[in-house]
C-alpha cells in the first residue's frame, strides 16, 4: 500500500468532526507551528517539501509564499481556492466533504506563516453542502480555541470565513477569484501586478488550492524533508487524483507521485481497469484543459518507457506526445467513445465559461464550438479541421488569462492525435451519427527503443 | 535626466519615464510603429488589456534580465523596463496574431459600414482595412441584439460593440453616476442598463466620443451625412458647466453644424471631455467662436474631400515621358 | 431589457437583514460589496429567483449602484433572473458525465416533466437545465437541486423517476 498523507483516515467514522479528527492526530500541526516555529520557519519547511500547487499550474507553493510582499501596516490575506470546476476534477469536494478539518488546519498554519489575520475559503456556490460542512467545522475549531483571538495562547489572531461563489468556472483563476470575492464580475485581472503584491482589496495576497493547503499539515507534522522523500524527482509528495469516465472504480485516489499510469488505471488498488470489459482508447490526464492522449501514449512515453503519474513524466515529449498533470483530473475513454463529440463538449464548456473580457477568447471559443458542433453532427467539411487548428492557434497565448489556452489545447491535441477520426466524420456523415470510429490504432503498444550496446 | 529608461521599439530607441507602458512609449516615437488600441484610453484609468489588438513581442525583457517574454503582450498594459527591446510591425508573429484578433473581432460584427454613422472614423474599420481578410471564414449566424435608445440623444447599437469597456469607465470616472454596464458573460456580454432607464447626466454624451466603433452614436447626427463629406472646424464657447471648458470640433456641411464632438488628438483620443449642452444643444455657428479648420491627417478619409487632389505641374503637361510616369494620378485628377 | 413595471416590490424580513449584517461583518470596513454574492444567494433562497426590485434593495443595502448588482447577477449562472419552478433540476452536461449517460438522463427528464430546458411545468413545481461541470465526475451522472444544492449521484432513469415522484409527493 502506498503512503496516504491526506486520506489516511478517510474511512474513520466521524472524521468530519473535530473530536475524531483530534483523536487521529489532528491539529498537531497548528500546535507545532504556532508554539514552536516562526512564520519564516513554516515557509522554509514548505519550501523544503517541494510541494507544488495542486490546483493545476504546479507552481512551487513555498516559493509563492516567499514572494508575498510584506509592507508595514498593510493587511495580508490568504485565500483558499475551492472553486473546483475543471471538468474531471472533484478531489477538493471529496476532501472538504469528508475531512473538512484538514483544510481548516492547513489554513491556520498557512495563515500563520503568511501573517494573515483574516483568511477566506472561496468555495464554488454549487457546493452549498460543503459550505455548510466547512462553516460547522470552523465553528467547532473556533470553540476549541484554534481560531479567533489569541490562538492556543500564542497571541496569534485569525478569523476564517467561507465565501460562496455564484457559478463561474473562471473564478478558479486566482485574480478572477479575487474579483469575485470583492463582489464583482469574475473578470481575470491583467497582470502584473500579481496578487502577491496587490491582491484582495489591493493588499498582498496568496491564493492556494484546497489540496495544497491541506498538504501543509503533513509537511509541518513530519517536516519538509520527510515529505520531499515521497514521490519522484521534482514531483514530491502525494497527489489526489480524481478518476472518472469509463473506469471500473472511478473516485478519488491518493497516489505517491511517480506511480506508473498503467498501474493507476488497471490495478485493483486504484481504478481497476476499464469498465464493462472494454479497452482504453484515450485519456485526459489532468482535467479537461490538458491535451488528450491516445491510449498508447498514455501508458508509454514516445521512447517506449512507461509513463508515470508525475509532473515531469506526464509532460514528457511536450505537446507532441505528452500532456500535463494539471489538477489531477484523470478521465478515461473506452473504445466506444467519440473523440469529436468529446472535443465539442469541452469546447461548449469553454465557450459557456469564457468571461467575455478579451476578444480572442470571447469570440473564438464560440467559433470553435460551432465548427465542432457541425463536424460532430455530420455537416462538417474537410477544411473545417484546418480551420479549427487555425482558430485555436489564434486564441492560444493571446488572451488575458489561461482560459484561452485551456480552450485551445483540447482542440489542438484532439486534432493532433485523432485527425483520422475527424476526417471520418466528414467522409461518413451518416454513419458517424449512428456508430463510432472505434479504437482504431490508438492502443497499439509503443515498443521500447532498442538499447544500443556499445561494448559488444 | 538619468532616471529615464531606454526602450527600443522596432529598432527605434526612445527614453521615457519609468512606469510608461510600451504603447505610450511607442506613441512618443509616433508613426507606423504605434500599435493600434481599441480598448486602451489614456484618460480612463483601468482601461486596456482587453481587445488584444495592441499586442507586441518583447524580444528582450530588460538590460538586467534579457530573456524575451514567453508570450506576446498587450503593449498598453505592459510597463517598459530599461533596455527592453520590442517588436511591433517588424515581427511577422505580431502581425499574424493581430490579424487573428481582427478576424475574431469581425466574426460577429454586422459589417454594416455603409449604414453606420461611425464609418470613416471607425477604429475597427481602419484595422479591418489594414489587417483583415478579404472575406470571412465564419459561416454561422451572427450574434444580434436589439437596437436601443439610451436616453433621447444616444443610440446603442450593440451588434457593433467590441466590449472595450471604455464607455463603462467613462460613466464611472467622468460622469457622476453609472446606470449602464456589462451584463451577462462570454459572447453574450452586452452593454445595457438592464432595466429601461435612460443614461441621463450632463456628461453622458462623452461615451459617443470614446466608443471606438459605431456602437454608441449621436442620435442628433444619425444619418445626417457621411463624416468625409463634413468639414471639421475647431471652435469654443464660454461654457458655464464647471467641468467643461467648451473646446470642441464642429462638423460642418455647408453652412450647417451637423454635429459637435470633443477635440481629438492624433491617436483618436478626446483632448478634453465636453458637456451635453455643448454637444447636443449648440448647433448654430453663432453659438461658437471659430478658431481654425481642424488639422486632419492627410491619410484620413475625412481629408479626401478637403485637400486638393493631384494638380499636375505645367512641366508634366508638356513632357510625354512625365505624363506616362504620372498616368494614374493624371487619370484620377481628370475624373475629379 | 426588462420592463421594470412587470415586477412586484419586495420587502426583506428583519431576520434576512440580520443575516446580511452578519455577512458584511466578515469583510474590512468599506468593503461591504464583497457580501454581494452571498447575499444574492440568500435573496434567491427566500424568493425563488432574483428579481429587479430585490436586486435594487440589495444595492440600497450595500450602498452601491443597482447596475453593479445587475452586472454581477447576470455574470454568474446560479442567479435566476427569471422565475423558475420550485425545484430546479440542474443536470451536469460536461464531458465526464456524458461518458456515462448524462445526455440520456437529460432526455429522460425532459420527457418525464414534459417541458423543455429552462421552462416551468404547468404546476409550477419543476424546471430543469443542463449545467456545466459540477465537480462530481467520479459519481456521474449527477444533478443538483437548490437552494441548498443537494446532490444526487450515479443517476439512472429509475432513480430520476423516483426523485421526481418524491419531490411531487412532498408537495401534496
Amino acid at each position: 500500500m502506498a503512503r496516504k498523507l491526506l486520506l489516511e483516515h478517510i474511512n474513520v467514522p466521524g472524521i468530519n468532526t473535530l473530536e475524531v479528527y483530534r483523536q487521529k492526530g489532528g491539529y498537531r500541526a497548528v500546535e507545532k507551528a504556532l508554539k514552536t516555529l516562526t512564520p519564516d520557519e513554516v515557509v522554509e519547511e514548505v519550501k523544503k517539501s517541494g510541494l507544488r500547487g495542486r490546483g493545476g499550474a504546479g507552481f512551487p507553493t513555498g516559493m509563492k509564499w516567499s514572494f508575498l510582499a510584506k509592507p508595514e501596516g498593510v493587511a495580508r490575506y490568504l485565500v483558499c481556492n475551492a472553486d473546483e470546476s475543471e471538468p474531471g476534477t472533484f478531489k477538493d469536494r471529496y476532501l472538504m466533504t469528508h475531512i473538512p478539518h484538514a483544510l481548516i488546519e492547513g489554513m491556520i498554519v498557512a495563515s500563520f506563516a503568511l501573517g494573515a489575520k483574516t483568511s477566506y475559503i472561496y468555495v464554488r456556490g454549487e457546493m452549498m453542502p460543503q459550505i455548510r460542512i466547512l462553516e460547522k467545522a470552523i465553528a467547532e475549531a473556533k470553540a476549541a480555541g484554534f481560531l479567533g483571538k489569541n490562538i492556543l495562547g500564542t497571541g496569534y489572531d485569525l478569523e476564517l470565513y467561507v465565501q460562496p461563489g455564484g457559478g463561474a468556472y473562471i473564478c478558479g483563476e486566482e485574480t478572477a477569484l479575487l474579483e469575485s470575492l470583492e463582489g464583482k464580475r469574475g473578470n481575470p485581472r491583467i497582470k502584473p501586478p500579481f496578487p502577491a503584491i496587490a491582491g484582495l482589496y489591493g493588499c498582498p495576497t496568496v491564493v492556494n488550492n484546497v489540496e495544497s493547503i491541506a498538504a501543509v499539515v503533513p509537511i509541518i507534522n513530519d517536516g519538509g524533508d520527510e515529505y520531499a522523500k515521497i514521490g519522484i524527482g521534482r514531483s514530491t509528495g502525494t497527489k489526489l487524483i480524481s478518476a472518472s469516465g469509463n473506469l471500473v472504480k472511478p473516485g478519488v485516489y491518493e497516489i505517491e507521485l511517480g506511480l506508473p499510469v498503467e498501474e493507476f488505471i488497471y490495478s485493483d488498488e486504484y481504478c481497476g481497469g476499464i469498465a464493462n470489459g472494454k479497452r482504453l482508447k484515450a485519456t485526459v490526464a489532468g482535467g479537461s484543459s490538458v491535451p488528450i492522449l491516445p491510449a498508447n501514449l498514455t501508458l508509454k512515453l514516445a521512447n517506449g518507457d512507461p509513463r508515470l503519474m508525475s509532473y515531469e513524466s506526464l509532460s514528457e515529449g511536450g505537446f507532441a506526445t505528452g500532456t500535463m498533470l494539471g489538477s489531477g483530473g484523470f478521465i478515461a475513454y473506452d473504445e466506444d467513445q467519440c473523440i469529436v463529440r468529446n472535443t465539442w463538449n469541452f469546447s461548449r464548456f469553454y465557450h459557456h465559461e469564457s468571461c467575455g473580457q478579451c476578444s480572442p477568447c470571447r469570440e473564438g471559443t464560440g467559433w470553435l464550438e460551432k465548427i465542432l458542433h457541425r463536424l460532430e453532427h455530420g455537416q462538417g467539411k474537410m477544411s473545417d479541421i484546418d480551420l479549427l487548428w487555425d482558430v485555436q492557434r489564434k486564441i492560444e497565448g493571446n488572451t488575458i488569462c489561461p482560459l484561452g489556452d485551456a480552450a485551445s489545447w483540447p482542440v489542438a491535441s484532439a486534432i493532433r492525435h485523432f485527425r483520422e477520426e475527424f476526417e471520418w466524420h466528414v467522409k461518413e456523415p451518416i454513419k458517424s451519427q449512428t456508430s463510432n470510429y472505434g479504437l482504431a490504432n490508438y492502443a497499439v503498444p509503443i515498443e521500447k527503443e532498442e538499447v544500443k550496446q556499445e561494448n559488444l | 535626466m538619468s532616471d529615464l529608461v531606454k526602450v527600443t521599439i522596432d529598432g527605434i530607441t526612445v527614453e521615457v519615464a519609468p512606469g510608461t507602458s510600451i504603447l505610450n512609449a511607442a506613441r512618443q516615437i509616433g508613426g507606423d510603429i504605434v500599435p493600434p488600441a481599441m480598448c486602451y484610453y489614456s484618460k480612463l484609468e483601468g482601461s486596456g488589456g482587453k481587445c488584444r489588438t495592441c499586442i507586441v513581442k518583447v524580444s528582450k525583457g530588460s538590460e538586467k534580465d534579457p530573456r524575451p517574454m514567453p508570450k506576446l503582450v498587450a503593449s498598453c498594459r505592459t510597463t517598459v523596463m530599461d533596455g527592453m527591446e520590442v517588436q511591433n510591425i517588424t515581427s511577422p508573429e505580431v502581425l499574424e496574431a493581430r490579424s487573428g484578433v481582427v478576424e475574431i473581432l469581425l466574426i460577429n460584427h454586422p459589417l454594416d459600414c455603409p449604414v453606420c454613422d461611425q464609418a470613416g472614423e471607425c477604429d475597427l474599420q481602419n484595422l479591418g482595412y489594414e489587417h483583415g481578410l478579404q472575406k470571412t471564414r465564419y459561416e454561422f449566424e451572427r450574434r444580434t441584439f436589439e437596437r436601443v435608445d439610451i436616453g433621447d440623444k444616444i443610440q446603442l447599437h450593440m451588434n457593433r460593440c467590441i466590449l472595450c469597456y471604455r464607455c463603462v469607465f467613462t460613466a464611472d470616472q467622468i460622469t457622476n453616476k453609472r446606470v449602464h454596464g456589462i451584463l451577462n458573460r462570454g459572447d453574450h456580454s452586452e452593454i445595457s442598463t438592464y432595466i429601461q432607464t435612460a443614461v441621463d447626466n450632463d456628461f453622458s454624451g462623452n461615451v459617443i466620443d470614446v466608443c471606438p466603433v459605431g456602437a454608441l452614436t449621436d442620435k442628433t447626427f444619425r444619418f445626417k451625412n457621411r463624416v468625409w463629406f463634413t468639414k471639421p472646424v475647431d471652435a469654443h464657447r464660454n461654457c458655464n458647466h464647471e467641468k467643461c471648458n467648451g473646446k470642441v470640433t464642429l462638423w460642418y456641411k455647408g453652412e450647417d453644424v451637423l454635429r459637435v464632438t470633443a477635440r481629438k488628438d492624433q491617436f483618436g483620443e478626446v483632448e478634453e471631455f465636453i458637456c451635453n449642452t455643448c454637444r447636443f444643444d449648440k448647433k448654430q455657428t453663432s453659438d461658437w467662436v471659430i478658431e481654425q479648420p481642424t488639422p486632419i491627417s492627410d491619410t484620413s478619409v475625412v481629408a479626401s474631400n478637403h485637400y486638393e487632389t493631384f494638380k499636375p505641374l505645367p512641366v508634366i503637361k508638356e513632357d510625354l515621358a512625365l505624363q506616362q510616369a504620372n498616368k494614374i494620378e493624371l487619370e484620377k485628377s481628370i475624373k475629379f | 431589457m426588462l420592463k421594470v413595471e412587470e415586477q412586484q416590490p419586495v420587502t426583506f424580513s428583519s431576520a434576512l437583514v440580520a443575516s446580511f449584517d452578519e455577512i458584511v461583518n466578515r469583510y474590512p470596513a468599506g468593503k461591504q460589496k464583497s457580501a454581494l454574492l452571498p447575499i444574492l444567494h440568500l435573496v434567491q433562497a427566500e424568493f425563488g429567483w432574483t428579481s429587479v426590485p430585490a436586486m435594487d434593495k440589495v444595492a440600497e443595502y450595500l450602498q452601491i449602484e443597482p447596475i453593479e448588482v445587475y452586472e454581477v447577477a447576470s455574470f454568474y449562472t446560479m442567479y435566476f433572473l427569471q422565475p423558475k419552478g420550485k425545484y430546479v433540476l440542474e443536470v451536469c452536461r460536461t464531458g465526464p458525465c456524458c461518458l456515462v449517460g448524462a445526455e440520456k438522463i437529460m432526455n429522460h427528464i425532459e420527457n418525464k416533466l414534459g417541458v423543455k430546458e429552462g421552462e416551468v411545468t404547468p404546476d409550477g413545481l419543476f424546471s430543469w437545465r443542463g449545467v456545466e461541470c459540477l465537480a462530481a465526475c467520479g459519481f456521474a451522472p449527477v444533478l443538483q437541486i437548490g437552494p441548498e444544492y443537494t446532490f444526487y449521484e450515479n443517476l439512472t432513469e429509475e432513480s430520476v423517476d423516483k426523485l421526481i415522484d418524491d419531490l411531487k409527493n412532498k408537495q401534496i
